[in-house]
């Protein structure tokens, strides 16, 4: 079985394992009480907190725990607005292949009266921060543009974004989820205001995340209810699952560099050994991506079918095929890049552990190969293809 | 629970019927490749009997599986009964399908309806 949907999410690692289950059974207090066992608790969550921190380059008052990246994005994005409204400027930009956690938000604020600008990502799937700056004007509120791609795993110049937006005053936010624990980050030297982050991405826990915030920034609270987090979100501390993810976070920062060393040949190997498929074409820059990444789209046949197929030889991939998501469009990041309905549905990622060896990256490609050459075998569509009544798109 | 019954993974793996009858006196197409779905159904009707059906779809695993189902079940069968498929005996041949794959028998319904239809247009004449 070879897991390559880590984009989706990852295992948790051992030593992340090891903090959640004997915080469970140890340090089960609640940090808001006064008494030891409140204490200990308490002890570990601002660890966490202080940790994180460190990882980023914040300061630990900057930090707000969350149960994951889409809670993390709507109070930032909620929070800029909120800041934004008060003095009158109801302007947001964005790219049109953020995750649905910021174009839904930013949707529900336009229904509010907000006017949002989604950039134009190209062919490459990156932006250009004189694009960014371009786009802001005298009412803009917030930037809110993501880190790394989750489906193409395009790298955006976050540093560059953030200074054009540092230079006009207007906050920043970026959606990390996929990037962080896998990319050096620095939230000081990218002038980054505010980064969403998710525990599951990086081999922690499911439904622990958290936000920072740089200081003087105010924070909109989505939940209320207590003073937990300084008033910014209230609910008992999911301490385990917090410092399990600080757990994972160390230890995959700490790796980057090798895993970055190990990861590349592999994807770049993978990337090439698709490109054999005729008429087929790598979704998102080639270099500017994530490391573990690998997006393509394959003319005549349609994603689902891929992915079972690929299951059945005991590889776990996604598509950004319509039928995988239950509605008739298929994904917004492939149609964001220009790709036309008829090949986004033919697309596979691959989003590498870094576990992945060669033979298991010889043993995907010659998968791929075989299921696509099979389900082109009876596909109408790519019988036309084949017979000139239709011409080829990739 | 898996997405799809063990009768929809058998067709979706194993499709019967599956590619070009080149002699067919029916041809359909149903479908589009921007919604992510086409069937072609190809029929050799004789003396009023489906004597022989093919299939090309491009489509999702339930598509796939519900061309293939619907084959089977006009296979060696008269017109008439051909033309009274519906999409909700293929599904149920299936062993049903998730809610949101339904279409996917409807299209396969439609795929034989327009074969049908592109055989007896040929007869008229």
């Amino acid at each position: 079985m070879i897991y390559a949907d880590n984009a989706a999410t990852t295992p948790m690692s051992e030593a992340a394992i090891e903090t959640m289950t004997t915080l469970i059974r140890e340090t089960y207090g609640n940090p808001s009480s006064l008494y030891e066992f409140g204490q200990k608790a308490k002890e570990v969550l601002e660890q966490a907190r202080e940790d994180t921190a460190a990882i980023i380059g914040a300061d630990a008052k900057e930090i707000i725990f969350t149960s994951g990246g889409s809670e993390a994005d709507n109070q930032a994005i909620l929070s800029a607005a909120k800041l934004g409204e008060l003095k009158g400027k109801k302007h947001i930009i964005s790219s049109k292949f953020e995750h649905h956690a910021v174009l839904h938000t930013l949707r529900k604020l336009e229904k509010e009266g907000f006017e949002v600008t989604l950039l134009d990502v190209h062919e490459n799937g990156i932006i250009d921060p004189s694009e960014v700056e371009a786009a802001i004007r005298e009412d803009t509120c917030l930037v809110t543009i993501m880190y790394a791609n989750n489906e193409i795993g395009t790298i955006q110049d976050i540093k560059g974004i953030g200074a054009v937006c540092r230079a006009k005053g207007v906050i920043f936010h970026t959606d990390a989820v996929q990037a962080i624990g896998h990319l050096k980050i620095n939230v000081v030297d990218e002038n980054i205001d505010m980064l969403s982050a998710s525990a599951h991405k990086f081999h922690g826990p499911k439904g622990v995340g958290f936000l920072y915030v740089r200081k003087g920034i105010r924070v909109t609270n989505l939940i209320e209810g207590g003073a937990q987090e300084k008033g910014k979100r209230a609910g008992t501390e999911n301490v385990p699952g917090i410092a399990a993810m600080v757990t994972a976070l160390k230890e995959e920062v700490a790796n980057i560099d090798k895993n970055t060393a190990h990861l590349l040949p592999v994807r770049n190997k993978i990337i090439a050994g698709l490109k054999e498929i005729p008429h087929s074409a790598l979704n998102g820059d080639a270099e500017r991506r994530l490391p573990s990444n690998v997006n393509f789209c394959f003319e005549g046949i349609e994603g689902e079918s891929l992915l079972l197929l690929l299951d059945d030889k005991g590889i776990a991939a996604s598509s950004g095929s319509a039928c995988t998501s239950g509605s008739l469009d298929p994904s917004h990041v492939l149609l964001a890049i220009g790709r036309v309905h008829d090949v986004a549905h033919g697309s596979l990622r691959l989003s590498l552990g870094e576990d992945i060896t060669d033979e298991q990256a010889d043993y995907i490609i010659k998968s791929v190969k075989e299921v696509v050459e099979y389900l082109r075998g009876f596909s109408p569509v790519w019988r036309d293809l084949v017979a000139g009544k239709t011409k080829f798109i990739l | 629970m898996a997405l799809y019954s063990e009768k929809v993974m058998d067709h979706f793996r194993n499709p019967r019927n599956v590619g070009v009858l080149e002699d067919a006196n029916g041809v359909g197409t149903v479908g589009n490749a921007k919604c992510g779905d086409i069937m072609k159904m190809y029929l050799k009707i004789e003396d009023d009997i489906v004597k022989d059906v093919k299939f090309e779809t491009f489509g999702c695993g339930s598509a796939i599986a519900s061309s293939s189902m619907a084959t089977e079940l006009i296979k060696g069968k008269p017109v008439e009964e051909a033309r009274k498929l519906t999409n909700q005996a293929v599904a149920e041949a299936l062993d049903g399908l998730p809610d949101y794959k339904m279409h996917c028998s409807v299209l396969a319904q439609e795929a034989i309806e327009a074969a049908l239809e592109d055989y007896e247009s040929k007869q008229e004449k």
